[in-house]
């Protein structure tokens, strides 16, 4: 395994007898983009408040790039670029001002931040905007002059809280794919926290299941779905038609197949393994029309999903 | 340049560029010339009905007035205040409420920067403008009256700006306290604006009602009066505008000797004269240190409050 970067440890947090985190342990190495997924509420920003030392744990211990959270801030802060889910910037600053602000707290002498904020706004697309001032700036520009703010002190970790609220979806796009392309490229560590579960199943390597300050499991997407499904591997998607009885009694009996839903024409078909072919053929014979068949993935929705219904 | 320099310079011209400080500083400024105004209009009279403090003539631009508008003196003590809760009432909870307090904080600076920061900078602005409005007047009068002021006349003017200084970044620090305490920044101008008006109206008036009440009213001798009025002297320094105005009037008026009850024993034998500026310094010594000790506590409590709180983006 790559050298880790964060490194929770029985993370522990509590206001009075609510427990917003609750013996979370969780290890993330060099180069990976890790997200955290989770309803709202579930705990994530309280998580990423300790990894940055803004938050004091109340038992356990956070080490990000090897320095603790809680005791070396300023160390851990150095190193690591945090974006809050809806960034505010001084709306009287242009988005240059802004950066080099940030620039400057960093330590960089003014040309130094200025030369870097510039290079940053062209990398986020927004160097036609950098003279304006940032109250002006759409949700959509703001998130990416976070980013740009976020890079500007040249982090090895960067953590993203919900940054993907509020955007459009072409927005939402753009901007994850210019994350994957950073993280890649400069191999910075990416920690997200998302309650969207496909734009997180896009970019990261993998993700944490979090819901009542408890990771519940944590993996690649296949892998997630591989544990949580167990048998049910596969999931095959069909419309045919007119869809008579007869044919659904033979599907559910069908080798391999151990549930089917049935929604208007549509049929969710849960297989142990790809009965793709054998359903075509067995719905050709019975003398139903095929319209439509696809075997798909299970997705982190119905990751998600089967969580909640199971009620853990 | 150091962090810490680095937020007090974006303050610094926060504070400069906003419509706030413009307001501030037309206001103070016609405060300037109404008041040189009523002083030069005033102050052949002065002059002529006591000649002894005639040698005292250029401090009188900034206490005299013929009444219909108030001097330079009791102005600063009035609009200060308000200067002080202008500059502060929304320090900390307008960066919480947009969203820029978390992002300053993960920022690799301490805590504390920013709320020190925020002072600091304040403090510079309000120094910077005090003593530029004190010096304004200053060269105003000299112009207009043509008497250059003594050494020791500028000197008091320089301690009386100080003193001014120290007034004003107390209510800097009360406003910066109710900023961190309060989310909303109208809740914190509104609770700030209300313990000014406490103690320069509904203050004295409590005092009155307590020294009335409590005045001795059977077998009256000259100690339980002088006790009396001790009591009341001291309830009324409780308030920070009474500090103040105590403070300046004696560094503006040299003739003032006392500022408590003086027995005939005392006053019997002194000459009348005013006193030097040191003796004048070691009278309002207690006033000074009172001020300075409100205006700590003030900023201690906010900046107890400021490191304990929790900071999550806008809320």
């Amino acid at each position: 395994m790559r050298e880790p970067v964060i490194v929770l440890e029985e993370l522990t947090k509590q206001y009075g007898d609510h427990v917003a985190v609750d013996h979370l342990s969780l290890t993330i190495p060099r180069g990976e983009i890790f997200g955290l997924l989770g309803p709202n509420g579930a705990g994530k920003s309280t998580t990423i408040l300790m990894m940055l030392g803004l938050t004091e744990p109340t038992s356990g211990s956070v080490h990000v790039c090897g320095h603790n959270s809680t005791r070396e801030a300023i160390e851990v802060k150095r190193k690591v670029g945090y974006l809050p889910d809806d960034v505010g910037f001084y709306d009287d600053l242009t988005g240059l001002e802004n950066l080099l602000f940030t620039a400057r707290l960093n330590g960089l002498s003014r040309e130094e931040g200025t030369a870097r904020a510039q290079a940053l706004l062209a990398r986020v697309g927004l160097e036609e905007h950098a003279g304006k001032k940032a109250g002006t700036y759409s949700r959509g520009m703001r998130q990416r002059l976070g980013l740009a703010d976020v890079l500007i002190k040249e982090p090895e970790v960067i953590i993203l809280d919900e940054p993907t609220l509020g955007i459009d979806p072409e927005g939402v796009r753009e901007f994850l794919k210019l994350i994957r392309q950073l993280s890649k490229e400069e191999g910075l560590t990416v920690l997200l926290s998302s309650h969207h579960l496909h734009q997180v199943q896009q970019i990261c390597d993998r993700v944490g299941l979090f819901v009542a300050g408890r990771l519940l499991a944590v993996g690649d997407v296949p892998g997630l779905s591989r544990q949580l499904f167990g048998q049910e591997a596969v999931l095959i998607e069909t419309r045919v038609s007119p869809c008579s009885d007869s044919f659904l009694e033979s599907l559910a009996a069908m080798d391999g197949v151990t549930g089917v839903d049935k929604t208007a024409n549509t049929l969710k078909i849960h297989a142990r393994r790809d009965v793709s072919a054998d359903i075509a053929r067995l719905a050709v014979s019975a003398g139903e029309s095929l319209h439509y068949l696809a075997q798909q993935e299970y997705g982190l929705d119905e990751i998600y999903h089967r969580y909640f219904e199971g009620g853990m | 340049m150091h962090p810490f320099w680095v937020i007090v310079q974006k303050e610094i011209a926060d504070h400069l560029r906003s419509w706030r400080f413009l307001i501030l500083v037309a206001l103070l400024f016609l405060t300037c010339i109404g008041s040189l105004y009523t002083a030069m209009s005033t102050l052949r009279e002065a002059v002529s009905k006591d000649d002894a403090q005639a040698a005292f003539l250029f401090l009188k631009l900034f206490t005299v007035s013929d009444g219909t508008l108030p001097p330079f003196i009791t102005f600063v003590g009035f609009l200060g205040p308000l200067f002080g809760i202008a500059m502060g009432f929304d320090a900390i909870n307008a960066e919480r409420n947009k969203g820029t307090l978390s992002r300053l904080l993960s920022q690799p600076i301490y805590r504390d920067y920013v709320i020190n920061a925020k002072f600091v900078a304040a403090l510079i602005v309000i120094s910077a403008l005090l003593f530029a409005l004190g010096f304004l007047v200053m060269g105003m009068g000299l112009i207009a009256i043509g008497i250059p002021p003594t050494p020791e006349e500028f000197g008091r003017l320089v301690f009386f700006l100080i003193v001014s200084v120290l007034y004003v970044s107390f209510w800097l620090n009360m406003a910066i306290l109710f900023s961190t305490r309060f989310r909303q920044a109208s809740t914190s101008a509104l609770a700030a604006i209300a313990v000014w008006l406490f103690f320069s109206v509904f203050y004295p008036l409590i005092v009155n009602l307590i020294a009335n009440a409590t005045f001795p009213k059977e077998a009256v001798t000259p100690d339980s009066v002088l006790s009396h009025q001790q009591f009341v002297q001291a309830l009324t320094r409780l308030s920070p505008s009474q500090l103040f105005s105590e403070a300046t009037t004696t560094m503006l008026t040299p003739s003032v000797r006392s500022l408590g009850p003086l027995t005939m024993e005392q006053i019997y034998g002194a000459i009348p004269s005013p006193l030097p500026l040191g003796q004048s310094l070691l009278l309002i010594w207690p006033q000074s240190v009172g001020l300075l000790a409100a205006t700590a506590v003030c900023f201690a409590l906010s900046y107890i409050l400021f490191m304990r709180q929790e900071i999550r983006s806008r809320n």
